[in-house]
């Protein structure tokens, strides 16, 4: 590969610090940027409901209470968008999904990927093995509080080991299929996987 | 696999673009003209990915939208605002000079875009610059000579920070069924008769576009005139999948 053009000029910001938490493309940042495609959607959470399938078929359902009645995990972790930002150490807290699988019988991930399913119809898809082992979560506290709307309030997916737009906000329904399909950003031509340290951003990546 | 309008993904390459012109916008924004050979041709509303690269190889890495129409592909436009700390912004927006050289790569987005098929009505709203995709689109379907319907609704902080302001009222002024509304929520200049406070829900209703008419929404600015201006879109009644965002803040765009 030819080597790249020099920005006359430019010298950029080149902040010490840790550097090898930070994948390739991608800068720090401090606050926390709010992205989504749509308007933020009003949730009630009395018919609230998260759902677990396998293809079809349901196989675990709770409401609100029953739902935050389950054990509670917290993680400390860094988190990459695409859009190039990475905020370290953010501190969230919910169910993992070991524990959802576990309160529904299951003792491992009933099909091979998975499709996520948002209020607003955004939906993304990981390989069901990025969700479990405590790898993810379905998250309701950030930083102690409970998370805002714009922020994917009263709860959504957290998936830190891929790019940010997998951790779904407004998560309802997560459901397990054996053919990988596409979600919303996948379909448009974002990456099918999305691992910040591959720098898999868009398809062909 | 639905039907979707998107090419099939080919791998994204970086590819060098040089700096035809400068334009300076506003006291803090500026086009740049790019010389941009290869480019694949985009749609309206559309971004690219920035690379800058220093002489001891240190890159940053940005996304920027596209303001020129697609029709303009021999001529990329970028509009980019100068950010106390932006790190890419200040160089893009104040160092760089014709002929400078860097990299990009797109178009990327296949979400918040307006081509001719999807019609309109279509009503814009824009914060600052986020007003840059929604030119692109204005510039599209001036270039195309549509006459689909059209009504920006456009905050700016002062009358000096409104972008494209001499080419706006031009196309306004074509007649054509584009209206432009513009507010500001900084000053009330001499003479100024227009409204002088954020977007609400009752300019949006004024000056908007009846839900009944199903336009096709588009609204880009900073995160809370976004999350304000949606969420009231959708109380007046607009249906929540005719109103595409996109947002951005200090580090998001």
């Amino acid at each position: 590969m030819s080597e790249p053009p020099i920005a006359r000029g430019f010298r950029g910001r080149k902040a010490g610090g840790p550097s090898a938490r930070i994948p390739p493309g991608q800068h720090l940042v401090t606050d926390f940027p709010v992205l989504s495609a749509g308007p933020t959607p009003e949730t009630d959470l009395k018919s609230w409901r998260l759902t677990l399938e396998d293809g079809e078929s349901p196989v675990g359902e709770w409401s609100w209470a029953e739902f935050n009645a389950l054990p509670q995990t917290e993680l400390t972790v860094d988190i990459h968008c695409v859009t190039t930002w990475s905020k370290l150490d953010t501190n969230w807290r919910g169910v993992s999904i070991d524990t959802l699988l576990e309160a529904a019988g299951l003792a491992e991930p009933p099909a091979p990927f998975v499709l996520v399913h948002c209020d607003g119809d955004y939906t993304t898809n990981m390989p069901a093995e990025d969700l479990v082992d405590g790898k993810a979560m379905v998250a309701t506290h950030f930083a102690g509080e409970p998370l805002d709307p714009e922020h994917g309030g009263p709860a959504r997916l957290l998936v830190p080991r891929l790019y940010f737009w997998k951790s779904a906000k407004w998560v309802r329904r997560l459901q397990f299929i054996d053919i990988e399909q596409p979600g919303f950003w996948e379909e448009l031509g974002y990456h099918i996987y999305g691992d910040p340290w591959r720098e898999q951003r868009y398809a062909g990546d | 696999m639905p039907a979707t309008d998107v090419a099939a993904p080919a791998r994204l390459r970086w590819i060098t673009a040089t700096i035809r012109d400068v334009i300076d916008e506003t006291p803090h924004v500026r086009s740049l003209v790019l010389d941009v050979p290869d480019w694949p041709g985009h749609k309206a509303g559309q971004h690219v990915d920035v690379r800058l690269t220093a002489e001891d190889g240190y890159q940053a890495q940005r996304s920027y939208s596209i303001a020129s129409a697609p029709a303009a592909a021999a001529a990329l436009m970028l509009t980019v605002e100068r950010l106390d700390d932006g790190e890419v912004s200040s160089y893009l927006a104040g160092e760089a000079r014709v002929g400078d050289r860097f990299e990009l790569r797109g178009p990327i987005g296949g979400y918040f875009i307006w081509t001719l098929d999807l019609g309109g009505p279509l009503f814009l709203i824009a914060g600052g610059s986020g007003v840059v995709p929604l030119m692109a689109m204005l510039r599209h379907r001036a270039v195309a000579m549509s006459t689909v319907p059209a009504t920006l609704l456009y905050s700016s902080r002062r009358a000096d920070d409104i972008i494209y302001r001499v080419e706006l009222d031009r196309l306004a002024g074509q007649g054509g069924g584009l209206k432009i509304v513009h507010t500001l929520t900084r000053e009330r200049p001499a003479g100024w008769s227009g409204y002088t406070r954020r977007i609400d829900r009752a300019m949006l209703q004024n000056v908007g576009v009846a839900p009944e008419a199903q336009p096709r929404i588009f609204v880009c600015g900073p995160t809370p005139l976004v999350e304000t201006a949606a969420r009231d879109l959708h109380a007046l009644g607009h249906e929540p999948h005719l109103i595409k965002t996109e947002r951005f803040g200090p580090t998001g765009r």
